[in-house]
């Protein structure tokens, strides 16, 4: 079990490592001077030749590109993320300000798909053929195609503008207004996890379904086990291997739902940041952000699988 | 006992001969939700290649006597806030969905399975880096990186398509990479190495081809994917330019006029969702008839 740890940590260290090259890339490679970074336009087209080749030279532009990614990663290490352009404030106190926002909505919805996803496949695969399969097939073939965006604006008018039971936009700290809070994150939080929830229930189903089949389920129940204990203990525990894997991914995906999902509740969480910092080209604040979203995303994978190797020996021990 | 199950009941009299192509298609079309899917994506695909012909009304044309007019006979779905008709503008809108999620699928698909056929097939370092690049590019989330790639390469078909093609790269290169390592195990593998067959010849010629179905599943199920990622860039602003007609987009401008005239957001919602509908059914008919493990059993 530790040696499978100590594996994936290593791995881990790895995988950021490529992850911060590929942020570096992205943000000096493709067009677009990388002196964006820490200018803004205005300045740039202001700005003296010389004026430019000093910034250039104050911020090591000019130095071969391995030592600039090194003088990044050190900075990186320091809480050096850059100054924004247009908060003129540095780029790690504007993230740290919004991560716990969308952190904090984004694993209600995670925990949510989990909740609620899992058991609707559950009981779709168990009552296979009967109506309560029928509804949640459906259901969760209807969430996959919802546009989220599209879901928050229906509801928005449905539920806050229409029947005015929700506030329709805006974020409050728990800690400050629970019941503000909590009213306020109830629409965004259902956008959030529709798709997660009605692919886990799909993957569940499917799952259950395969393993159903198998030659230990007919025994279990040769054997004259309850119903409770052959799908719970026997079936389940191995349907979840694959739906687990795709947690991973859903995770990845709740992330990226936020960037639509706080645009339309006006939401300032991480999601929000990225599309306004795109908008007005602060591409200090846009490196920032997609660098801690992977980052965020990449441990949560790994706290995944571990928990994966807790639900399949054959991982622990191979 | 699966086989049996897909052909029918006349099995027991007589050593079926269905091909390959009639048990794929018995089961393929014996579910009906795949039949509505079919019939959906065939008629959202009509409308795009048609739309000069189908749209009631030129889709960029402004009358601003006639802006924000509400549902009627003329306009069946009525104005935007610069007089366009919106049915005429969800109709050319297909045309900007379609093409970008299939641009940005084929250029995951081409970049994914490469990398992931030389992952697979030359294991060892190769396999390692790539893959764990491969898991890097996964720490991204799909429309946060097409966003980013969209906003710094500026707008545009192919920007978009490119965005959001290195976007879903990782999902296929991940697939491909689990196929190859599992047909590489087959004989008829070992059989061509001991011909002396190159390396190209192996990964291209016997390795690619039956890797094939499940790759078509998978291509087939991130369709949907696609076409919603391309609806939220183009939400956020950074999809096709306008004046050119997105659903994403139409749902945004609509989106001020939400209490006054709902149609505007509303229309190309349901315009989204079931053609995502119709891509998701028949991957999952795909899937059905495809998958060895479920062959006919559905």
């Amino acid at each position: 079990m530790s040696g499978f740890i100590v594996h994936r940590l290593i791995q881990t260290v790895f995988v950021l490592i490529l992850v911060s090259l590929i942020v570096f890339v992205v943000m000096r490679f493709l067009p677009g001077d990388p002196i964006l970074l820490y200018l803004s336009e205005d300045q740039v087209r202001n700005f003296t030749p010389q004026q430019i080749a000093e910034v250039r030279a104050q911020f090591g532009l000019d130095k071969p590109v391995m030592v600039q990614y090194v003088d990044w990663m050190r900075g990186l290490f320091r809480g050096d993320f850059g100054i924004s352009m247009s908060y003129r404030i540095p780029v790690w106190e504007e993230i740290s300000r919004r991560l716990p926002i969308t952190f904090y909505l984004g694993s209600i919805a995670f925990v949510v798909s989990i909740l609620l996803g899992i058991p609707m496949g559950l009981i779709a695969a168990v009552r296979r053929g009967k109506w309560s399969d029928t509804v949640a097939t459906l259901l969760a073939n209807l969430g996959i195609t919802l546009p989220v965006f599209w879901l928050g604006i229906l509801m928005i008018y449905l539920f806050g503008l229409y029947l005015r039971w929700l506030p329709t936009f805006g974020y409050t700290s728990p800690f400050e207004n629970f019941w503000l809070s909590t009213r306020q994150a109830i629409m965004p939080v259902i956008c959030l996890t529709i798709f997660a929830t009605a692919s886990s229930a799909r993957q569940t189903r499917s799952a259950m379904l395969e393993v159903i089949q198998q030659d230990y389920i007919r025994t279990a129940w040769a054997k004259g086990l309850k119903e409770r204990v052959i799908i719970l203990r026997h079936a389940l525990k191995n349907s979840l291997i694959p739906v687990v894997t795709l947690k991973g991914i859903s995770l990845r995906n709740i992330f990226g739902g936020s960037v639509l999902v706080e645009t339309v509740f006006n939401v300032p969480g991480m999601g929000r940041l990225a599309v306004d910092a795109m908008m007005s080209r602060d591409y200090a604040i846009v490196q920032g952000v997609i660098l801690i979203i992977a980052v965020v995303v990449c441990l949560a994978n790994l706290i995944v699988d571990i928990s994966y190797s807790w639900l399949d020996p054959r991982i622990r021990y191979g | 006992m699966a086989r049996e199950g897909a052909v029918g009941a006349g099995v027991t009299e007589m050593p079926p001969r269905y091909s390959e192509f009639q048990r794929f298609c018995s089961v393929f079309f014996s579910r009906s939700l795949v039949l509505i899917g079919l019939i959906i994506t065939v008629a959202a695909v009509i409308l795009a290649l048609f739309a000069p012909i189908l749209a009631p009304y030129d889709p960029n044309k402004q009358n601003l006597s006639q802006r924000l007019l509400q549902p009627s006979r003329e306009h069946l779905l009525g104005t935007d806030a610069l007089g366009r008709d919106t049915l005429s503008r969800i109709i050319y809108g297909s045309r900007a969905s379609l093409m970008v999620s299939a641009g940005a699928l084929f250029v995951a698909t081409f970049v994914g399975v490469l990398l992931g056929l030389i992952a697979g097939y030359f294991g060892g370092i190769a396999y390692m880096f790539i893959m764990r690049f491969i898991d890097a590019l996964m720490a991204f989330p799909t429309i946060l990186l097409a966003l980013v790639i969209a906003g710094l390469l500026g707008g545009g078909l192919t920007n978009i398509v490119l965005a959001l093609g290195i976007g879903l790269i990782s999902s296929f290169a991940r697939l491909m990479c689990a196929q190859v390592l599992s047909v590489k195990e087959n004989d008829y593998v070992l059989a061509g190495r001991a011909m002396g067959a190159s390396d190209l010849r192996m990964m291209f010629m016997h390795i690619l081809p039956n890797s094939f179905p499940p790759l078509i599943v998978q291509v087939s199920l991130w369709v949907g994917f696609a076409i919603l990622s391309e609806a939220g860039l183009s939400f956020l602003g950074v999809g096709i330019q306008p004046p050119t007609a997105a659903w994403g987009a139409m749902i945004n401008d609509g989106y001020k006029y939400l209490l006054t005239n709902p149609a505007l957001s509303f229309a190309p919602g349901v315009a989204i969702m079931l053609v995502v509908f119709g891509f998701n059914m028949i991957g999952d008919g795909l899937r059905d008839a495809l998958d060895p493990r479920l062959r006919g059993r559905l």
